[in-house]
Protein backbone atom coordinates (compact mmCIF):
# COMPACT_ATOMS: atom_id res chain seq x y z
CA UNK A 1 0.00 0.00 0.00
CA UNK A 2 1.56 3.40 -0.78
CA UNK A 3 1.91 5.69 1.95
CA UNK A 4 -0.38 8.60 3.00
CA UNK A 5 0.25 11.40 0.88
CA UNK A 6 -0.66 15.50 0.88
CA UNK A 7 -2.24 16.79 -2.47
CA UNK A 8 1.34 18.19 -3.53
CA UNK A 9 2.58 14.45 -3.09
CA UNK A 10 -0.50 13.13 -4.92
CA UNK A 11 -0.33 15.27 -7.85
CA UNK A 12 3.54 15.17 -8.56
CA UNK A 13 3.27 11.04 -7.98
CA UNK A 14 0.80 10.48 -10.76
CA UNK A 15 2.90 12.68 -13.06
CA UNK A 16 5.83 11.03 -12.53
CA UNK A 17 4.22 7.43 -12.90
CA UNK A 18 4.96 6.24 -9.66
CA UNK A 19 3.05 5.28 -6.72
CA UNK A 20 4.23 7.19 -4.36
CA UNK A 21 6.66 10.01 -3.46
CA UNK A 22 8.01 11.97 -0.59
CA UNK A 23 9.61 15.30 0.62
CA UNK A 24 13.06 15.69 -0.79
CA UNK A 25 12.46 13.11 -3.57
CA UNK A 26 13.55 14.53 -6.89
CA UNK A 27 11.28 13.48 -9.54
CA UNK A 28 10.75 14.27 -13.48
CA UNK A 29 6.88 14.78 -14.27
CA UNK A 30 5.20 15.36 -17.32
CA UNK A 31 3.90 18.67 -17.54
CA UNK A 32 -0.07 19.33 -18.69
CA UNK A 33 0.11 23.24 -19.52
CA UNK A 34 3.02 25.37 -19.85
CA UNK A 35 2.75 29.54 -20.01
CA UNK A 36 4.62 32.30 -20.55
CA UNK A 37 4.03 35.94 -21.29
CA UNK A 38 5.48 39.31 -23.38
CA UNK A 39 8.02 39.72 -21.05
CA UNK A 40 9.35 35.73 -20.10
CA UNK A 41 8.74 34.06 -23.43
CA UNK A 42 11.05 36.30 -25.50
CA UNK A 43 13.85 34.40 -23.47
CA UNK A 44 12.39 30.86 -23.79
CA UNK A 45 11.61 31.37 -27.48
CA UNK A 46 15.43 32.55 -28.10
CA UNK A 47 16.78 29.77 -26.34
CA UNK A 48 14.33 27.09 -27.87
CA UNK A 49 15.85 28.90 -31.18
CA UNK A 50 19.49 28.12 -30.30
CA UNK A 51 18.80 24.42 -29.03
CA UNK A 52 17.79 24.06 -33.11
CA UNK A 53 14.12 21.96 -32.01
CA UNK A 54 11.87 22.26 -34.57
CA UNK A 55 8.64 21.73 -33.02
CA UNK A 56 6.81 22.67 -29.55
CA UNK A 57 5.59 19.54 -27.16
CA UNK A 58 2.05 20.17 -28.28
CA UNK A 59 1.01 23.37 -29.51
CA UNK A 60 -2.72 22.81 -27.43
CA UNK A 61 -0.50 22.76 -24.18
CA UNK A 62 1.20 25.71 -24.35
CA UNK A 63 0.01 29.64 -23.62
CA UNK A 64 1.51 32.63 -24.67
CA UNK A 65 -0.30 35.67 -23.69
CA UNK A 66 0.48 39.30 -23.78
CA UNK A 67 -0.40 40.75 -21.09
CA UNK A 68 1.81 42.61 -19.06
CA UNK A 69 3.14 45.73 -21.28
CA UNK A 70 0.08 45.49 -23.50
CA UNK A 71 -1.17 47.47 -25.16
CA UNK A 72 2.68 48.16 -26.39
CA UNK A 73 3.82 51.04 -23.91
CA UNK A 74 6.63 51.69 -25.91
CA UNK A 75 8.58 50.58 -29.33
CA UNK A 76 10.85 47.82 -27.19
CA UNK A 77 7.87 46.14 -25.67
CA UNK A 78 6.17 45.96 -29.59
CA UNK A 79 8.77 44.40 -30.24
CA UNK A 80 9.03 41.46 -27.54
CA UNK A 81 5.33 41.19 -28.23
CA UNK A 82 6.06 40.78 -32.01
CA UNK A 83 8.32 38.09 -30.84
CA UNK A 84 5.67 35.78 -29.35
CA UNK A 85 3.20 36.56 -32.80
CA UNK A 86 6.18 35.56 -34.97
CA UNK A 87 6.59 32.24 -32.83
CA UNK A 88 2.94 31.12 -32.09
CA UNK A 89 2.09 32.11 -35.88
CA UNK A 90 5.55 29.64 -36.90
CA UNK A 91 4.12 26.97 -34.50
CA UNK A 92 0.60 27.10 -34.80
CA UNK A 93 0.32 27.84 -31.13
CA UNK A 94 -3.06 27.59 -30.50
CA UNK A 95 -3.53 29.50 -27.07
CA UNK A 96 -1.58 32.92 -28.11
CA UNK A 97 -3.58 35.90 -26.57
CA UNK A 98 -2.94 39.37 -27.62
CA UNK A 99 -4.93 42.52 -28.52
CA UNK A 100 -8.77 42.06 -27.94
CA UNK A 101 -8.58 38.45 -27.00
CA UNK A 102 -5.87 38.64 -24.25
CA UNK A 103 -6.41 39.06 -20.50
CA UNK A 104 -4.06 38.98 -17.39
CA UNK A 105 -2.99 35.38 -18.03
CA UNK A 106 -3.80 33.72 -14.57
CA UNK A 107 -7.22 35.33 -14.79
CA UNK A 108 -7.72 34.08 -18.56
CA UNK A 109 -6.32 30.73 -18.25
CA UNK A 110 -8.76 29.09 -15.55
CA UNK A 111 -11.50 31.35 -17.04
CA UNK A 112 -10.85 30.06 -20.19
CA UNK A 113 -10.91 26.27 -18.57
CA UNK A 114 -6.93 25.46 -19.97
CA UNK A 115 -6.01 24.56 -17.12
CA UNK A 116 -7.87 21.77 -14.85
CA UNK A 117 -8.36 20.44 -11.38
CA UNK A 118 -5.26 17.89 -10.92
CA UNK A 119 -2.78 19.28 -13.86
CA UNK A 120 0.74 20.00 -13.47
CA UNK A 121 1.30 23.44 -14.93
CA UNK A 122 4.48 25.50 -14.88
CA UNK A 123 4.41 29.13 -16.01
CA UNK A 124 7.26 31.71 -16.76
CA UNK A 125 5.82 33.86 -14.42
CA UNK A 126 5.90 33.41 -10.33
CA UNK A 127 2.12 33.91 -9.86
CA UNK A 128 1.68 30.66 -12.04
CA UNK A 129 0.79 29.46 -8.43
CA UNK A 130 -2.51 30.85 -8.58
CA UNK A 131 -4.01 27.52 -10.15
CA UNK A 132 -3.52 25.76 -6.64
CA UNK A 133 -7.38 27.13 -6.16
CA UNK A 134 -8.06 24.62 -8.41
CA UNK A 135 -5.93 21.83 -7.21
CA UNK A 136 -3.33 22.06 -9.69
CA UNK A 137 0.20 21.83 -8.77
CA UNK A 138 1.13 24.70 -10.37
CA UNK A 139 4.57 26.90 -9.90
CA UNK A 140 6.48 30.02 -11.35
CA UNK A 141 10.11 28.86 -13.25
CA UNK A 142 12.21 30.52 -15.01
CA UNK A 143 12.48 31.22 -19.19
CA UNK A 144 14.72 28.57 -19.46
CA UNK A 145 12.82 26.14 -17.72
CA UNK A 146 9.81 27.21 -19.75
CA UNK A 147 11.82 26.57 -22.43
CA UNK A 148 12.96 23.16 -21.69
CA UNK A 149 9.67 22.23 -21.16
CA UNK A 150 8.70 23.94 -24.32
CA UNK A 151 10.60 21.43 -25.79
CA UNK A 152 10.03 18.35 -24.09
CA UNK A 153 7.23 18.30 -22.08
CA UNK A 154 8.54 17.13 -19.28
CA UNK A 155 10.78 19.33 -15.85
CA UNK A 156 12.26 17.79 -12.44
CA UNK A 157 10.67 19.15 -9.30
CA UNK A 158 12.23 18.65 -5.61
CA UNK A 159 8.59 17.02 -3.85
CA UNK A 160 8.11 19.82 -1.70
CA UNK A 161 7.52 19.46 2.13
CA UNK A 162 3.71 21.25 3.14
CA UNK A 163 2.40 23.62 5.46
CA UNK A 164 -1.46 22.81 6.05
CA UNK A 165 -3.15 26.29 6.85
CA UNK A 166 -6.72 25.90 9.02
CA UNK A 167 -8.92 28.63 8.44
CA UNK A 168 -11.93 28.24 11.14
CA UNK A 169 -14.14 30.63 12.42
CA UNK A 170 -16.43 33.14 11.09
CA UNK A 171 -14.99 36.16 8.95
CA UNK A 172 -15.69 39.33 10.01
CA UNK A 173 -17.36 42.18 7.43
CA UNK A 174 -15.11 43.03 4.26
CA UNK A 175 -12.73 40.46 4.98
CA UNK A 176 -12.34 37.87 2.44
CA UNK A 177 -9.49 35.99 1.13
CA UNK A 178 -6.86 38.74 0.29
CA UNK A 179 -6.99 39.34 3.95
CA UNK A 180 -6.84 35.80 4.78
CA UNK A 181 -3.46 35.33 2.98
CA UNK A 182 -2.09 38.87 3.85
CA UNK A 183 -2.62 37.86 7.59
CA UNK A 184 -0.83 34.60 6.75
CA UNK A 185 2.20 35.81 5.34
CA UNK A 186 2.13 38.70 8.12
CA UNK A 187 2.44 35.59 10.45
CA UNK A 188 5.08 33.39 9.00
CA UNK A 189 7.07 35.71 6.82
CA UNK A 190 7.94 36.43 2.98
CA UNK A 191 10.30 33.07 3.19
CA UNK A 192 7.86 31.45 5.90
CA UNK A 193 7.14 28.36 3.25
CA UNK A 194 10.69 28.99 1.41
CA UNK A 195 10.43 26.09 -1.20
CA UNK A 196 7.09 24.45 0.80
CA UNK A 197 3.78 23.98 -0.40
CA UNK A 198 1.16 26.23 1.41
CA UNK A 199 -2.24 24.04 1.98
CA UNK A 200 -4.93 26.25 2.31
CA UNK A 201 -8.04 23.93 4.15
CA UNK A 202 -10.56 24.23 7.29
CA UNK A 203 -14.32 25.19 7.19
CA UNK A 204 -13.55 28.53 6.04
CA UNK A 205 -11.67 27.48 2.82
CA UNK A 206 -14.59 25.25 2.27
CA UNK A 207 -17.42 28.43 1.95
CA UNK A 208 -15.10 30.18 -0.02
CA UNK A 209 -15.78 31.37 -3.45
CA UNK A 210 -13.30 30.68 -6.16
CA UNK A 211 -12.38 33.90 -6.82
CA UNK A 212 -11.43 34.32 -2.76
CA UNK A 213 -9.41 30.77 -3.56
CA UNK A 214 -7.36 32.24 -6.54
CA UNK A 215 -6.43 34.98 -4.50
CA UNK A 216 -4.97 33.64 -1.52
CA UNK A 217 -2.98 30.66 -4.16
CA UNK A 218 -2.14 33.77 -6.17
CA UNK A 219 -0.35 35.04 -3.04
CA UNK A 220 1.61 31.49 -2.18
CA UNK A 221 4.56 33.01 -3.41
CA UNK A 222 4.87 36.06 -1.33
CA UNK A 223 5.53 33.61 0.80
CA UNK A 224 8.23 31.81 -0.35
CA UNK A 225 5.71 28.79 -1.44
CA UNK A 226 6.13 26.40 -4.34
CA UNK A 227 2.69 25.94 -4.43
CA UNK A 228 -0.46 27.66 -2.87
CA UNK A 229 -2.77 24.58 -2.83
CA UNK A 230 -6.88 24.16 -2.00
CA UNK A 231 -8.55 21.04 -2.03
CA UNK A 232 -11.06 20.57 -4.82
CA UNK A 233 -14.69 19.85 -4.24
CA UNK A 234 -18.23 21.06 -5.42
CA UNK A 235 -17.29 24.68 -5.35
CA UNK A 236 -14.38 23.31 -8.05
CA UNK A 237 -16.44 21.50 -10.25
CA UNK A 238 -19.10 23.91 -10.54
CA UNK A 239 -16.48 26.76 -11.48
CA UNK A 240 -14.32 23.50 -13.96
CA UNK A 241 -17.93 22.53 -15.01
CA UNK A 242 -18.52 24.24 -18.82
CA UNK A 243 -15.04 25.38 -19.44
CA UNK A 244 -12.74 22.76 -18.71
CA UNK A 245 -10.72 21.72 -21.74
CA UNK A 246 -9.73 18.36 -20.38
CA UNK A 247 -11.02 16.18 -17.63
CA UNK A 248 -10.40 17.04 -14.26
CA UNK A 249 -8.62 14.85 -11.40
CA UNK A 250 -9.60 15.68 -8.31
CA UNK A 251 -6.77 15.03 -5.42
CA UNK A 252 -7.26 15.07 -2.27
CA UNK A 253 -4.84 14.93 0.47
CA UNK A 254 -5.00 12.14 3.12
CA UNK A 255 -6.43 12.64 6.66
CA UNK A 256 -3.04 11.06 8.37
CA UNK A 257 -0.74 12.51 5.59
CA UNK A 258 2.35 14.05 7.11
CA UNK A 259 2.67 17.84 7.30
CA UNK A 260 5.89 19.74 8.02
CA UNK A 261 3.64 22.31 9.80
CA UNK A 262 -0.26 22.37 10.85
CA UNK A 263 -0.92 25.91 11.78
CA UNK A 264 -4.72 26.80 13.06
CA UNK A 265 -6.22 30.19 12.67
CA UNK A 266 -9.11 31.53 14.60
CA UNK A 267 -10.86 33.99 11.71
CA UNK A 268 -12.96 35.43 13.85
CA UNK A 269 -10.63 37.99 15.07
CA UNK A 270 -9.08 39.17 11.87
CA UNK A 271 -9.81 42.61 10.29
CA UNK A 272 -9.35 43.65 7.07
CA UNK A 273 -5.52 43.67 6.29
CA UNK A 274 -2.89 46.27 4.89
CA UNK A 275 0.50 45.32 3.61
CA UNK A 276 2.71 48.40 4.41
CA UNK A 277 5.86 49.13 1.96
CA UNK A 278 8.32 47.44 1.25
CA UNK A 279 7.35 43.89 2.13
CA UNK A 280 3.94 42.01 1.96
CA UNK A 281 4.59 40.23 5.50
CA UNK A 282 4.59 43.97 6.86
CA UNK A 283 0.25 43.90 7.53
CA UNK A 284 -1.79 45.78 10.12
CA UNK A 285 -5.51 45.66 10.91
CA UNK A 286 -7.27 48.00 9.17
CA UNK A 287 -8.05 49.49 12.74
CA UNK A 288 -4.42 50.28 12.84
CA UNK A 289 -3.15 52.27 10.05
CA UNK A 290 -3.82 55.37 10.83
CA UNK A 291 -4.13 58.48 8.93
CA UNK A 292 -2.00 57.56 5.46
CA UNK A 293 -3.19 60.03 2.57
CA UNK A 294 -2.93 58.45 -0.91
CA UNK A 295 -2.20 59.89 -4.63
CA UNK A 296 -3.92 56.58 -6.26
CA UNK A 297 -5.26 53.58 -6.17
CA UNK A 298 -5.72 50.22 -8.34
CA UNK A 299 -8.34 47.69 -8.46
CA UNK A 300 -7.26 44.89 -10.72
CA UNK A 301 -4.15 42.70 -11.35
CA UNK A 302 -4.27 38.52 -11.00
CA UNK A 303 -4.69 39.32 -7.26
CA UNK A 304 -7.85 40.90 -6.67
CA UNK A 305 -9.37 42.14 -10.55
CA UNK A 306 -12.09 39.07 -11.03
CA UNK A 307 -15.47 39.93 -11.45
CA UNK A 308 -16.44 39.52 -8.00
CA UNK A 309 -13.53 41.48 -6.92
CA UNK A 310 -14.82 44.87 -9.15
CA UNK A 311 -18.57 43.76 -7.75
CA UNK A 312 -17.26 44.11 -4.18
CA UNK A 313 -15.51 47.13 -4.33
CA UNK A 314 -18.47 49.04 -7.08
CA UNK A 315 -20.62 48.24 -3.97
CA UNK A 316 -18.92 50.07 -1.78
CA UNK A 317 -18.15 53.05 -4.27
CA UNK A 318 -21.63 53.27 -5.40
CA UNK A 319 -23.20 56.57 -5.63
CA UNK A 320 -19.79 58.40 -4.07
CA UNK A 321 -17.07 60.41 -5.46
CA UNK A 322 -13.52 59.65 -5.59
CA UNK A 323 -11.49 62.27 -3.25
CA UNK A 324 -10.49 65.21 -5.34
CA UNK A 325 -6.90 64.86 -6.84
CA UNK A 326 -6.69 61.11 -6.36
CA UNK A 327 -6.57 58.85 -9.15
CA UNK A 328 -8.72 55.52 -9.14
CA UNK A 329 -7.51 53.00 -11.78
CA UNK A 330 -9.76 50.09 -12.45
CA UNK A 331 -8.38 47.06 -14.33
CA UNK A 332 -10.80 44.32 -15.30
CA UNK A 333 -8.50 41.67 -15.79
CA UNK A 334 -9.69 39.73 -19.19
CA UNK A 335 -12.53 40.64 -22.13
CA UNK A 336 -14.59 38.69 -20.23
CA UNK A 337 -14.80 39.99 -16.73
CA UNK A 338 -14.72 43.31 -18.62
CA UNK A 339 -17.73 42.52 -20.76
CA UNK A 340 -19.52 41.21 -17.44
CA UNK A 341 -18.55 44.62 -15.52
CA UNK A 342 -20.14 46.74 -18.25
CA UNK A 343 -23.32 44.67 -18.74
CA UNK A 344 -24.19 44.51 -15.05
CA UNK A 345 -23.12 48.58 -14.68
CA UNK A 346 -20.12 47.97 -12.66
CA UNK A 347 -18.12 50.16 -14.63
CA UNK A 348 -20.61 52.77 -14.89
CA UNK A 349 -20.54 53.16 -11.21
CA UNK A 350 -16.99 53.08 -11.21
CA UNK A 351 -16.77 56.13 -13.86
CA UNK A 352 -19.77 57.89 -12.48
CA UNK A 353 -17.22 58.09 -9.33
CA UNK A 354 -14.59 59.68 -10.75
CA UNK A 355 -12.20 56.26 -12.05
CA UNK A 356 -10.28 55.49 -14.60
CA UNK A 357 -11.01 52.45 -16.48
CA UNK A 358 -8.22 51.13 -18.01
CA UNK A 359 -7.69 47.87 -20.35
CA UNK A 360 -7.10 44.07 -19.43
CA UNK A 361 -3.01 44.36 -18.25
CA UNK A 362 -0.80 43.95 -15.39
CA UNK A 363 0.47 47.35 -16.50
CA UNK A 364 0.52 49.21 -13.07
CA UNK A 365 1.26 46.23 -10.55
CA UNK A 366 5.00 46.00 -11.85
CA UNK A 367 5.38 49.71 -12.55
CA UNK A 368 5.21 49.17 -16.44
CA UNK A 369 2.77 51.58 -17.59
CA UNK A 370 -1.13 53.04 -16.83
CA UNK A 371 -0.50 53.91 -13.49
CA UNK A 372 3.10 54.58 -12.55
CA UNK A 373 4.00 56.49 -10.05
CA UNK A 374 5.93 59.85 -9.11
CA UNK A 375 8.80 60.23 -6.38
CA UNK A 376 7.10 60.52 -3.06
CA UNK A 377 3.85 59.42 -4.43
CA UNK A 378 1.64 56.71 -2.62
CA UNK A 379 -0.77 53.78 -3.69
CA UNK A 380 -3.16 51.40 -2.38
CA UNK A 381 -3.29 48.50 -4.54
CA UNK A 382 -5.44 45.33 -4.83
CA UNK A 383 -1.88 43.94 -6.30
CA UNK A 384 0.15 41.27 -4.64
CA UNK A 385 3.72 43.09 -4.03
CA UNK A 386 4.72 45.84 -2.51
CA UNK A 387 8.66 46.03 -3.32
CA UNK A 388 10.47 49.21 -3.33
CA UNK A 389 9.92 50.69 -6.79
CA UNK A 390 7.03 48.41 -7.80
CA UNK A 391 4.59 50.74 -9.21
CA UNK A 392 7.20 53.29 -9.96
CA UNK A 393 9.82 55.63 -8.99
CA UNK A 394 12.08 53.96 -6.32
CA UNK A 395 10.43 56.59 -3.52
CA UNK A 396 7.20 55.95 -4.34
CA UNK A 397 5.06 53.59 -1.64
CA UNK A 398 2.75 50.66 -2.17
CA UNK A 399 0.18 49.23 0.27
CA UNK A 400 -1.68 45.77 -0.55
CA UNK A 401 -5.33 45.56 0.46
CA UNK A 402 -8.84 43.96 -0.81
CA UNK A 403 -11.21 45.65 -2.88
CA UNK A 404 -13.87 46.91 -0.36
CA UNK A 405 -10.95 48.79 1.37
CA UNK A 406 -9.35 50.29 -1.90
CA UNK A 407 -12.73 51.51 -2.60
CA UNK A 408 -13.46 52.98 0.31
CA UNK A 409 -10.28 54.43 0.24
CA UNK A 410 -10.56 56.10 -2.53
CA UNK A 411 -13.57 58.02 -1.97
CA UNK A 412 -11.88 59.30 1.80
CA UNK A 413 -8.57 59.92 0.02
CA UNK A 414 -6.47 57.99 2.95
CA UNK A 415 -6.65 54.21 3.94
CA UNK A 416 -10.06 53.18 5.09
CA UNK A 417 -12.72 51.08 5.61
CA UNK A 418 -16.01 50.85 3.83
CA UNK A 419 -17.37 51.42 7.89
CA UNK A 420 -15.89 55.28 7.72
CA UNK A 421 -18.10 56.42 4.94
CA UNK B 1 36.28 26.66 -9.29
CA UNK B 2 37.72 29.61 -7.09
CA UNK B 3 36.06 32.77 -7.20
CA UNK B 4 37.81 35.50 -5.40
CA UNK B 5 36.10 39.31 -5.39
CA UNK B 6 35.31 42.39 -3.12
CA UNK B 7 32.48 41.95 -1.17
CA UNK B 8 29.06 44.20 -1.44
CA UNK B 9 26.84 43.85 1.13
CA UNK B 10 22.67 43.68 1.12
CA UNK B 11 20.17 43.41 3.68
CA UNK B 12 17.37 40.88 4.08
CA UNK B 13 14.79 39.61 1.29
CA UNK B 14 16.47 41.18 -1.49
CA UNK B 15 13.43 40.88 -4.17
CA UNK B 16 13.57 40.52 -7.79
CA UNK B 17 12.57 44.17 -8.29
CA UNK B 18 15.88 45.49 -6.69
CA UNK B 19 18.01 43.56 -8.66
CA UNK B 20 16.31 44.71 -11.58
CA UNK B 21 13.39 47.08 -11.80
CA UNK B 22 10.16 46.00 -13.64
CA UNK B 23 10.23 49.31 -15.61
CA UNK B 24 13.92 47.75 -17.80
CA UNK B 25 11.84 44.54 -19.02
CA UNK B 26 11.31 45.56 -22.10
CA UNK B 27 14.71 43.98 -23.06
CA UNK B 28 16.53 40.90 -22.15
CA UNK B 29 19.52 42.20 -23.22
CA UNK B 30 22.43 41.43 -20.72
CA UNK B 31 24.50 44.36 -20.71
CA UNK B 32 21.18 46.58 -21.05
CA UNK B 33 20.29 44.91 -18.11
CA UNK B 34 23.25 44.84 -16.63
CA UNK B 35 23.30 48.35 -16.52
CA UNK B 36 20.40 48.62 -14.12
CA UNK B 37 21.37 45.78 -11.54
CA UNK B 38 20.79 46.75 -7.94
CA UNK B 39 19.85 50.44 -8.95
CA UNK B 40 17.00 50.56 -6.30
CA UNK B 41 18.65 49.60 -3.83
CA UNK B 42 22.54 51.61 -5.30
CA UNK B 43 22.21 53.68 -7.87
CA UNK B 44 25.60 53.43 -8.77
CA UNK B 45 26.25 49.59 -8.26
CA UNK B 46 26.76 48.77 -11.89
CA UNK B 47 29.42 51.62 -12.02
CA UNK B 48 31.61 50.66 -8.67
CA UNK B 49 31.79 46.90 -9.16
CA UNK B 50 34.75 45.04 -10.99
CA UNK B 51 34.84 41.77 -12.54
CA UNK B 52 34.62 39.19 -10.11
CA UNK B 53 33.02 40.89 -6.77
CA UNK B 54 30.97 39.12 -4.86
CA UNK B 55 27.65 40.11 -2.94
CA UNK B 56 26.91 38.99 0.41
CA UNK B 57 23.17 39.13 1.34
CA UNK B 58 20.53 38.02 3.96
CA UNK B 59 18.29 35.42 3.98
CA UNK B 60 15.58 34.89 1.19
CA UNK B 61 17.75 36.64 -1.58
CA UNK B 62 15.96 36.77 -4.78
CA UNK B 63 12.08 36.69 -3.93
CA UNK B 64 9.15 37.91 -6.02
CA UNK B 65 8.99 37.30 -10.00
CA UNK B 66 10.20 34.73 -11.56
CA UNK B 67 12.01 36.76 -14.18
CA UNK B 68 15.28 35.39 -15.66
CA UNK B 69 16.72 38.58 -16.21
CA UNK B 70 17.81 39.06 -12.30
CA UNK B 71 20.57 36.69 -12.41
CA UNK B 72 21.07 37.67 -16.08
CA UNK B 73 21.49 41.16 -14.66
CA UNK B 74 24.20 40.09 -11.98
CA UNK B 75 26.13 38.13 -14.20
CA UNK B 76 26.27 40.62 -17.37
CA UNK B 77 27.22 43.17 -14.21
CA UNK B 78 30.25 40.63 -13.36
CA UNK B 79 29.05 39.54 -10.18
CA UNK B 80 31.28 36.57 -9.80
CA UNK B 81 28.85 34.64 -7.31
CA UNK B 82 26.11 35.82 -4.30
CA UNK B 83 26.19 34.35 -0.93
CA UNK B 84 22.98 34.13 1.30
CA UNK B 85 21.56 31.87 4.12
CA UNK B 86 18.60 31.40 1.91
CA UNK B 87 17.36 31.88 -1.68
CA UNK B 88 14.03 32.38 -3.18
CA UNK B 89 13.01 28.92 -5.05
CA UNK B 90 12.61 30.19 -8.38
CA UNK B 91 16.27 32.34 -8.14
CA UNK B 92 17.80 29.29 -6.91
CA UNK B 93 16.84 27.49 -10.11
CA UNK B 94 17.09 30.47 -12.69
CA UNK B 95 20.60 31.53 -10.86
CA UNK B 96 22.34 28.07 -11.96
CA UNK B 97 20.39 27.66 -15.41
CA UNK B 98 22.03 30.97 -15.83
CA UNK B 99 25.41 30.16 -14.69
CA UNK B 100 25.48 32.42 -11.70
CA UNK B 101 27.30 30.83 -8.82
CA UNK B 102 25.18 31.06 -5.30
CA UNK B 103 26.47 29.50 -2.67
CA UNK B 104 23.60 29.06 0.68
CA UNK B 105 25.54 29.93 3.88
CA UNK B 106 24.22 30.71 7.46
CA UNK B 107 25.83 33.23 9.58
CA UNK B 108 27.69 34.80 6.44
CA UNK B 109 25.68 38.39 6.31
CA UNK B 110 27.20 38.78 10.38
CA UNK B 111 30.01 37.65 9.32
CA UNK B 112 31.59 39.22 6.42
CA UNK B 113 32.18 43.11 6.37
CA UNK B 114 31.24 45.41 2.84
CA UNK B 115 34.51 45.92 1.25
CA UNK B 116 36.24 42.90 2.44
CA UNK B 117 37.53 40.53 0.01
CA UNK B 118 36.43 37.16 0.32
CA UNK B 119 37.93 33.66 -2.09
CA UNK B 120 35.19 31.09 -2.15
CA UNK B 121 36.11 27.51 -2.91
CA UNK B 122 33.37 25.84 -5.07
CA UNK B 123 34.91 22.42 -4.61
CA UNK B 124 34.74 22.28 -0.68
CA UNK B 125 31.90 25.37 -0.01
CA UNK B 126 34.95 27.08 2.35
CA UNK B 127 34.33 30.73 2.32
CA UNK B 128 37.20 32.85 3.19
CA UNK B 129 37.18 36.24 4.35
CA UNK B 130 41.24 37.32 3.36
CA UNK B 131 40.46 40.37 4.93
CA UNK B 132 40.24 39.62 8.14
CA UNK B 133 41.42 35.80 8.01
CA UNK B 134 37.53 34.28 8.87
CA UNK B 135 36.58 30.91 7.28
CA UNK B 136 33.03 30.20 6.71
CA UNK B 137 31.36 26.84 5.43
CA UNK B 138 28.57 26.74 2.45
CA UNK B 139 27.35 24.11 0.75
CA UNK B 140 29.89 23.30 -1.87
CA UNK B 141 28.76 23.05 -5.75
CA UNK B 142 29.47 19.55 -6.73
CA UNK B 143 31.35 19.46 -10.20
CA UNK B 144 28.38 18.51 -12.88
CA UNK B 145 27.36 21.96 -11.76
CA UNK B 146 30.70 23.73 -11.88
CA UNK B 147 30.47 22.14 -15.27
CA UNK B 148 27.12 23.54 -15.94
CA UNK B 149 28.39 27.39 -14.83
CA UNK B 150 31.56 27.19 -16.88
CA UNK B 151 29.76 26.01 -19.91
CA UNK B 152 27.71 29.60 -19.01
CA UNK B 153 23.97 28.07 -17.96
CA UNK B 154 21.91 25.27 -18.66
CA UNK B 155 21.45 25.46 -22.15
CA UNK B 156 24.97 25.65 -23.39
CA UNK B 157 25.79 22.75 -21.20
CA UNK B 158 23.26 20.86 -22.71
CA UNK B 159 23.70 21.63 -26.29
CA UNK B 160 27.35 21.34 -25.68
CA UNK B 161 26.78 17.60 -24.32
CA UNK B 162 24.32 16.58 -27.27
Amino acid sequence: MSRSMTMAEKILAAHAGLDSVEPGQLVEVDVDFALGNDITAPIAIKTFRQAGVKTVFDRERLALVSDHFVPNKDIMSAEQALILREFAAEHGIVHHYDGGESGVEHVLLPEKGLVVPGDVVIGADSHTCTYGAMGIFATGVGSTDLAAVMITGKTWFKVPRSIKFVYKGNLSPWVGGKDLILYTIGDIGVDGALYMAMEFTGPVMDSMSMAGRFTMSNMAIEAGGKVGLVNPDDTTLNYVNGRAVRDSVLYRSDEDAEYARVIDYDCSGIEPQVAFPHLPENTKGISEVGNIPLDQVVIGSCTNGRLEDLALAADVISGKKVSKGLRLIVLPTTPTVYMQALSAGILATFMNAGAVIGPPTCGPCLGGHMGVLAKGERALATTNRNFVGRMGHPKSEVYLANPAIAAASAVLGRIASPDEL
Amino acid sequence: MKIKGKVWKFGENIDTDVIIPARYLNTSDPEELAKHCMEDADPDFSRKIKPGDIIVAGKNFGCGSSREHAPIALKAAGIGCVIAPSFARIFYRNAFNMGLPIFECDGISGGIRAGDVVEVNADTGEIRDLTTGDVFSAQPIPPFMQELISDGGLIPHVLKNL
